[in-house]
This record gives structure tokens, sequence and C-alpha cells, in this order.
């Protein structure tokens, strides 16, 4: 499992509006990527371009490369469901099945495709999941309830388990804690530093101490102004990001002087 | 007579003289007191005595309380005595109709009026009826039979195809086609159900012959009236499932047509089920478009496809319009209303489905 992701000379556009341009990077595999950047940078739309979730939008398209190992996710014929399935999605707001207990939430990525799946496979998987989400002990009791029920932490963590059932390559996630208390935060933080073992992880943040803390690589994103587009002004390892950056902008923007 | 209760602190900028909780029903006992006394000098009569009432407390409560309490809360009484006002307005024809309807419809509404036909009934039992007090005979059952029948069978057309143009204006429409079913689908709203009845007509009369008349016609006639609603209803629905659940399921990587299925309908389906619970009450009653498709016959027919069929409403008409005894009317009209009364109470049962049918579906929450 985990694949790496190699970003070639992409412009992402809404109808005629360019909102990123330009960008290049590589993802490694078994890692975590961290996107900043001050709001209304692109930092969401170059991520939901990772998956072709974009194309939900009417008239959001891209021109460049992006490849999962080698395959160009843009390549005539891709179809999109099969890059969903293999690179997952957790947004900033966690969405839970309202229709769907705790369990069957958790299965829904196997479900709803339909897959035939037995009553002790679906436990099983239902259990690692919820472990490897870090919510089966608070959960265990409570499978069959529904899950709009669970606290907004607790939720994330569902639609994190959600995520990780289906076994994607790579997990993106959309400022996962940006609606959650620090000790939800923590818990989904500790939860990043493991799925890594197994994931290729890029997450979105506006919390500077979490990049730090959670990833490995740090891409910082920047906008000239409103109108304009955003672009990728540098990317590096986390440490020297914040340490030393290369660019003045990053430098100001991580030390709190922007934005 | 005081009304202050709450002293302010000297210092309080908060605290604010208020009237007592009973001032406002004391004042309302004193209105209907004086407005008694007022339409007695007149001359008395209920209405006058209820607007005078309303009239003097609309009047006095306002100013009472702008007196201890202050202009902005003066003004907030005298709107919500309006907000009351236009309530109980409103209400007057609904209880009025209903009121209506049980007092004139009970005398003739028992499970012989259900079960039993107008087969062979004719003015000379209504004439004995009348006269010497012979029981009533004769009822609604094929009336009833062909009303569930025809409206069944409308659901049964009209709830796939707005279903299905709900989903394609809400999951697939974009451009000019999506607009152009909104904008039919809106001037069907507005057609008048005798015009649907004339279209329904005419249709089987070039299908089946000149003259074609059966219950599915008028299930043909009911399905334009009752489409706009439902795709309408429908639409209103799936518009608010969340976007976020949609992005959920296409994020796990599920096909569209598998995620409206079984994501977005789900979601929605409490909502969805008891508006086209709804849009059937709404065409249960209709009657023009009725008599000019099923037409009238005083024998049960439970066959939708062939002969005259029937219904609730065209039986009020006929019986109300064109009493069996020209001489004395009275039984016919009791029997009108007695199936005046059924509508209404299937209207109603209708109604309480569409919100059992709500609850029963409504996501769960909670442990
Ligand atoms: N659905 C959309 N249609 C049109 N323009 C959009 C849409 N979504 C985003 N944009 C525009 O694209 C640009 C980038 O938005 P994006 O949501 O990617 O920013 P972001 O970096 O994620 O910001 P934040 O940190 O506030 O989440 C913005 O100018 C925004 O107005
Ligand atoms: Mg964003």
């Amino acid at each position: 499992m985990s694949k790496r992701i190699d970003v070639g000379d992409l412009n992402i556009y809404y109808g005629d509006f360019l909102a990123v341009e330009g960008v290049s990077m590589e993802i490694e595999a078994r890692s975590v990527t961290a996107f900043i950047g001050p709001s209304g940078c692109g930092k969401s739309t170059f991520l939901r371009a990772l998956n072709r979730m974009h194309e939900v939008i009417p008239g959001a398209r891209v021109e460049g490369k992006v490849m999962l190992d080698g395959e160009d996710l843009y390549a005539y014929g891709v179809d999109p469901v099969n890059v969903r399935r293999q690179i997952g999605m957790v947004f900033q707001r966690p969405n839970p099945f309202p229709t769907m207990s705790v369990r069957d939430n958790v299965l829904a990525g196997i479900k709803l495709n339909s897959a035939r799946m037995g009553k002790s496979e679906g436990d099983e998987i239902a259990e690692r999941s919820l472990r490897g989400a870090n919510l089966w002990n608070e959960v265990k009791d409570r499978l069959d309830k529904p899950g709009a029920g669970l606290s907004g932490g607790q939720q994330q963590r569902l639609c994190i388990a959600r995520a990780i059932a289906v076994q994607p390559e790579v997990l993106l996630m959309d400022e996962p804690c940006s609606a959650l208390d620090p000790i939800s935060t923590l818990a989904i933080e500790d939860l990043i530093g493991e799925l890594k073992q197994n994931y290729t992880i890029v997450i979105v943040t506006h919390n500077m101490q979490q990049a730090a803390r959670v990833s490995d690589r740090t891409a910082f994103f920047n906008i000239a102004g409103t109108g304009k587009p955003g672009k990728l002004i540098e990317m590096d390892d986390t440490t020297k990001i914040f340490t030393k950056p290369g660019v003045k902008a990053t430098e100001d923007y991580v030390s709190g002087r922007f934005g | 007579m005081t009304v202050t209760t709450s002293t302010p602190h000297e210092s309080s900028t908060l605290t604010h003289d208020q009237l007592h909780r009973y001032v406002p029903v004391g004042l309302f006992v004193a209105a209907g007191a004086l407005g008694a006394a007022l339409s007695a000098v007149i001359g008395f009569s209920l209405p006058m005595f209820v607007v005078l009432t309303v009239v003097i407390f609309a009047i006095v409560l306002p100013i009472v309380s702008g007196v201890v309490e202050g202009r902005r809360k003066a003004i907030d009484r005298f709107v919500t005595v309006l907000v009351y006002m236009a309530f109980v307005i409103a209400l007057v024809p609904l209880v009025s109709v209903i009121w209506s309807v049980i007092g004139n419809g009970l005398s003739a509404f028992s499970a012989d009026f259900l079960t039993t036909s107008m087969r062979n009934v004719t003015g000379l039992e209504d004439q004995q009826t009348a006269q010497e007090g012979a029981p009533l005979i004769g009822g609604a059952y094929h009336a009833l039979m062909g009303t569930l029948l025809i409206t069944a069978l409308a659901a049964a057309i009209s709830v796939p195809i707005g279903l299905m143009t709900s989903i394609y204006l809400v999951e697939y429409g974009r451009g000019r086609l999506a607009r152009a079913i909104t904008f039919f689908v809106d001037v069907m709203t507005g057609i008048p159900s005798i015009v649907a009845g004339l279209f329904a007509a005419a249709l089987f009369a070039v299908l089946f012959g000149v003259g074609t008349r059966n219950g599915f016609a008028g299930a043909v006639a009911l399905s334009v009236l009752m489409i706009p609603v439902v795709v309408r209803s429908s639409e209103e629905m799936l518009r608010i499932v969340p976007n976020e659940l949609r992005e959920a399921a296409y994020a796990l990587g599920v096909p569209k047509w598998r995620m409206i299925l079984r994501v977005v309908i789900p979601t929605a389906i409490s909502g969805i089920a008891s508006g086209v619970t709804l849009a059937i009450a709404r065409v249960v009653g209709e009657t023009a478009p009725l008599i000019v498709t099923a037409g009238f016959t005083s024998s049960i027919n439970t066959n939708p496809f062939s002969d005259w069929m029937m219904s609730l409403p065209a039986y009020v008409y006929s019986l109300a319009m064109r009493p069996l005894s020209g001489s004395e009317p009275q039984p016919s009209l009791d029997r009108a209303w007695a199936a005046a009364l059924t509508l209404v109470i299937i209207v109603m049962l209708l109604n309480l489905i569409a919100r059992l049918i709500a609850k029963a579906f409504a996501p769960k929450t909670g442990r």
C-alpha cells in the first residue's frame, strides 16, 4: 500500500478564473506532507485536484499532470471513481451519513459499492478501521447507534475510519482538526503519526504548530492579491521551512508577520 | 391598579418596568366585559361582541404597555396581538368547514353508508325515507372504491415520473434543458384542473374512440395535476441534502448513480414521502377532471380500465346538484354531506400518514 504522487505544472480553473497556477511538487509515499498558506490561496483547490474531487464542482477543470506512482490521473480514459478509491479524502467538517449507524458509516465505502461482504468480515473491517482511527474503545458498545449521534471529534475520527476502511493508497485531509477541541486534535495528530506507516498523507492546516508536529515535508502556498492565482512558493523539509526557509514570504508567514 | 411589579434598582441599567404576567390577561377579560356591555347597548350579536373585544384589547394593551414599559415594548405587544388575530382569522374558515362537514355529514354517515352502493336506489326510496321515516339506503362504497383506485393509479403514474424528474433537476440538470423543464413544471402547476381533465378526455378519445370514459383516464388527468407537485416537493427535499454528503460518498469512490440511490434519496426520503402523500391529498378531492374522464355510475366498478367509474367528489356533485327525488332532496343531500365527510377524513388520514412517514424515515440522532 501507499503510493507517491508527482504533480507537474498544474493549473486549476473555476470556469475562467485561474485559482492555482503552475504547481509542481513531489509527495513521498509513507510520509506526511503539510500544505500551509493564507486563506484563499488555493490549498483546498489543489488538494481536491489530487483525487479529481474538484470535478464535482461545475466548471472546475485542470491543466497539467498528476502522477500516482507513474500513472497520470488525468490521462484519457481514467475513471475518477477508480482514482478516488485509491486516494481517499477527509473533509474540514465531519460528514457522517445521517441515515447510517456507526458500523454502516465505517463500512459505507464498501457497502455503497455493494461489494459482497459477510457479517464477520464486516465486523472485522469495522473494528480494524475504528481501532486505526483511535475510536474503537469509545464506540464499541454503540456500533448500531446513528453515526450522527457522536461528538464532533468522534465524528471526525469516524470519517477517518470510513476513509481508511477502503484501504486507499493516499489519504488527503483538508483541515481535519479545525472544528475540534485540543484533545480531539491531539488524538487525530497521533493518529496521523500512526497512519503514515501505511499511507501517504497530505494535510492542509492553518495551525503552524500542527504542521510542525505532524509533517515531514511542508509546502507553502501564497497569493499575490485577490483575483490572482495561488502559487506554490516553496516546499521543503518541515524543520527547514520552520527554521530557515529559502523565501522571505515563507519566513514572514510561519513567524506570524503575515496573514 | 398597580401594574408594575419589579421595582428597578436606582442604579441598574438592565432592569426596566414590566407588566405583570397577568396584566394582559386581566385587560383581555376587561375588554371582554366592555365589549359585551357595548354590544348589548347596540343590540347583542356574537360577531360584534368578538370584534369589539379584540379591537378594544388591541388598543388598550399597547397604551397601558406604552405608559409602563415604553415605546418598544408597546409596539411589540401591538404586533403580537395583530399576529394572533391574523392566525385566528386564518383558522376560522378551516374550523367552520370542518364543523359544517361534521355537523351535516354525520346523519347519513355509517358503516352501511361505506359498504353499499347506489345501485337500484331511486327517488322512491328517498321519498319514503323523508315522508315515512324509512331508513336511508344507498351509500358511497362504489365512489370510495373509485376514488381509492383512481388516486392509487394516479400516484403510481406520478411518483416515478415526478421523482425521476426532480432527481434529474437536482443531480444532473444543467443549462437549457433543466431550465426548460423547470419552466414547464411551473406552467403545469398552474394548469386549471378542468383543463387537465379535458386533456385526458381528448387523449383517450384519440386513442380509444370518442366518449371513452374510465378510471384510468381519470388517473391520467389527476397525474397531470400531481406530477408538478411531486416534482416541486421532491426537488426541494433533494436540494436540502447537504453537498458534504455527496462529496463524502464521491471521496469513497462511489459512482454517482449509486451515490444518489444510496445516500441522497435515503437522506431525503422522509421529506419526499410526506411530500408525495400531501400531493395525493391535494388531488384526491379533484372533481372537474374526474367528471369529464371517469364519469358517473351508481354501481360498483373495480376495473379502472373499462366502464365509467364513480369517485367521491363526483358522487357529492351529482347528489347535491341532481337529487334522486326532486321533491324530497334531503336524503340525497345527507348522502352528499356524508361523502364529503368521508373525503375530509381521507385527506386528514393522508396528512397524518405524511407526518408518521416523515417521523419514521427521519435520520436518527442520539445515542
Ligand atoms: N467552487 C468554487 N467556485 C469558484 N471559485 C472558487 C470555488 N472554490 C474556491 N474558489 C476560489 O478559489 C480560490 C482558492 O480557494 P480555496 O478554497 O482553494 O482556498 P484555501 O487556500 O483552501 O482557503 P482556506 O484556507 O480559507 O480554506 C479562492 O479565490 C476561491 O474564491
Ligand atoms: Mg480550504
